[in-house]
């Protein structure tokens, strides 16, 4: 992939999250902080299946754009092809293993997998 | 290797804030706040996973995370979000070439035009509002 | 080890006296860095390649510097002057308001000698990005015309033309700090200076040369390269509107 599509979607996962964890945070808010933690408001939270769509975008978004962001600056850091590659393939493998766990926790709850 | 080979400046030159302005401060935060939020987001996955324990498990968990010390981590996470959200458009913008000025003649002193004031006050906009928000954070956390 | 050496003759009523500490290395004999220092007489005129070169001529000949114009045109004696990279032969003595005055060579360019460094990178990513027109004519080919230009057409790119490779800029960089393969800004800037041209047709061919893992996107727009360059060039500028191209806010 070339390196300029890789960053375009670094731009629009950041611009998406922005808008998603606004809403994410402003549902805390709303509730009243303490109360929106509470275990029932939790997974009252997680059962409503358009709130468990965003935490699951959320989740995607902000993971590419995090570990694309840390695969740019380990690169910065240090050059050489191997160690090019391991960074490449290895923040991918970190994002797709954080997505699929934080995937399982949406998953399991919203079906009441638990 | 000898390390005059390529004689780089390192880490410590990339970070030092003191030489090149608020822009290179700026630069710095950006990837400090990008490291920070990242290893937020990993451990806010595992701590949300905990709610797959039942009640106990996660009231357990929650129980670490509601303390002082758990509260100020929080408000640093809440300033590092804002920050980085906010500069981050300012330097997205200006990665599209937005507000860095138009190409001119140079004239002596050789102000450069692209840090120039819109973008200063992009980013003490920024540290501004991480400020506030905060101060927000520390309301709401504490308040309660 | 500092070593101190003072210069007694060419004093005056206006001079001021001020200690030069230059870095001395030499890859094929030193394994660190040693700073010497030098007591010298300035005017409020003088500037720091002719304070070196004061130094040179009366007390060690074998500093090694790099100059040639002494005009800022040449863009041959950039150095660290005080933390940052500066051109000694543009930048006055009296200027830097200290008592102390630290010359070292530039940073992210191997050392040859004390002040003097290779270019070698600096011109091989300048040729990378194809610094001259790209165009199927030619205005020296029979029968075609002299290629016009608008003065709004020449307002685009007319500030990158000054760029006189003194390497200020990438010695600035905080990426070209850690990244060996980073293009930097000189040529990008240069990237842009030629895709800005109205009468050149390699736009697409530059925009994929940088277009990859150490290429623009490395800029994080820190704009340190503005910030240092002697010649008003403002590389950061041009790296952010040709990223403009690529990011489609430009045609």
């Amino acid at each position: 992939m070339r390196e300029s599509h890789i960053m375009k979607i670094h731009y629009g996962t950041a611009l998406a999250a922005i808008g998603l964890v606004a809403v994410h945070i402003l549902m805390r808010l709303t509730q009243g902080f303490a109360e929106s933690l509470e275990y029932e408001s939790v997974i009252a939270n997680y059962r409503f299946l358009p709130y468990a769509g965003l935490l699951e975008i959320i989740l995607i978004l902000l993971s590419i754009h995090g570990f694309n962001g840390l695969r740019v600056i380990l690169l910065e850091l240090k050059q050489g092809q191997t160690y090019e590659k391991a960074v490449s393939y290895g923040c991918i493998a970190a994002m797709i293993a954080l997505i699929a766990y934080g995937s399982r926790t949406i998953f399991m709850t919203n079906m009441g997998l638990m | 290797m000898n390390p005059h080979d390529e004689h780089k400046e390192g880490i410590g030159g990339m970070a030092n804030p003191g030489r090149y302005g608020i822009e290179r401060v700026a630069y710095w935060l950006m990837r400090l706040t990008g490291l920070g939020l990242l290893g937020y987001f990993v451990a806010h996955i595992y701590e949300t996973s905990n709610i797959l324990k039942g009640r106990v498990g996660w009231e357990e968990f929650l129980a670490l995370t509601q303390t002082t010390e758990g509260h100020i981590f929080m408000t640093l996470v809440i300033g590092m979000c804002v920050f980085h959200t906010v500069n981050g458009i300012r330097v997205m913008l200006g990665h599209g070439g937005v507000g860095v000025g138009k190409p001119a003649r140079p004239d002596y002193p050789y102000l450069p035009a692209s840090q120039n004031a819109r973008h200063k006050m992009g980013i003490y906009s920024a540290i501004v509002l991480a400020a506030v928000a905060m101060m927000y954070g520390m309301a709401v956390m504490f308040g309660e | 080890m500092a070593q101190s050496y003072e210069i007694d003759e060419k004093k005056s009523l206006t001079s001021k006296v001020v200690t030069l500490r230059i870095a001395r290395f030499n890859p094929e004999k030193d394994s660190d860095t040693k700073f010497m220092e030098f007591i010298v007489n300035v005017e409020k005129w003088t500037t720091v390649l002719e304070a070196i070169l004061d130094v040179k001529q009366h007390f060690d000949h074998s500093v090694a510097v790099r100059y040639s114009c002494r005009q800022a045109t040449c863009g041959s004696c950039g150095m660290v002057i005080n933390g940052k990279p500066r051109l000694a032969c543009f930048t006055k003595v009296s200027e830097l308001q200290s008592e102390v005055v630290t010359v070292e060579p530039m940073h992210n360019f191997p050392i040859i000698r004390d002040l003097t460094v290779r270019f070698d990178r600096l011109f091989n990513t300048h040729h990378k990005v194809k610094p001259y027109l790209i165009r199927d004519d030619s205005e020296i080919t029979s029968n075609t015309k002299e290629f016009l230009q608008s003065p709004e057409e020449l307002e685009q790119f007319i500030q990158f033309s000054n760029c006189i490779k003194c390497g200020l800029c990438n010695s600035a960089c905080p990426t070209m700090a850690t990244d060996s393969s980073f293009v930097g800004p000189q040529a990008l800037a240069q990237a842009y200076r030629y895709v800005a041209d109205s009468r050149d047709k390699g736009k697409d061919t530059r925009l994929k040369i940088i277009d990859e893992s150490h290429g623009i996107w490395r800029c994080h727009f820190a704009g340190s390269c503005s910030q240092v360059c002697p010649k008003g060039v403002d590389p950061a500028m041009g790296i952010q509107l040709l990223r403009g191209y690529m990011l489609g806010f430009r045609s």
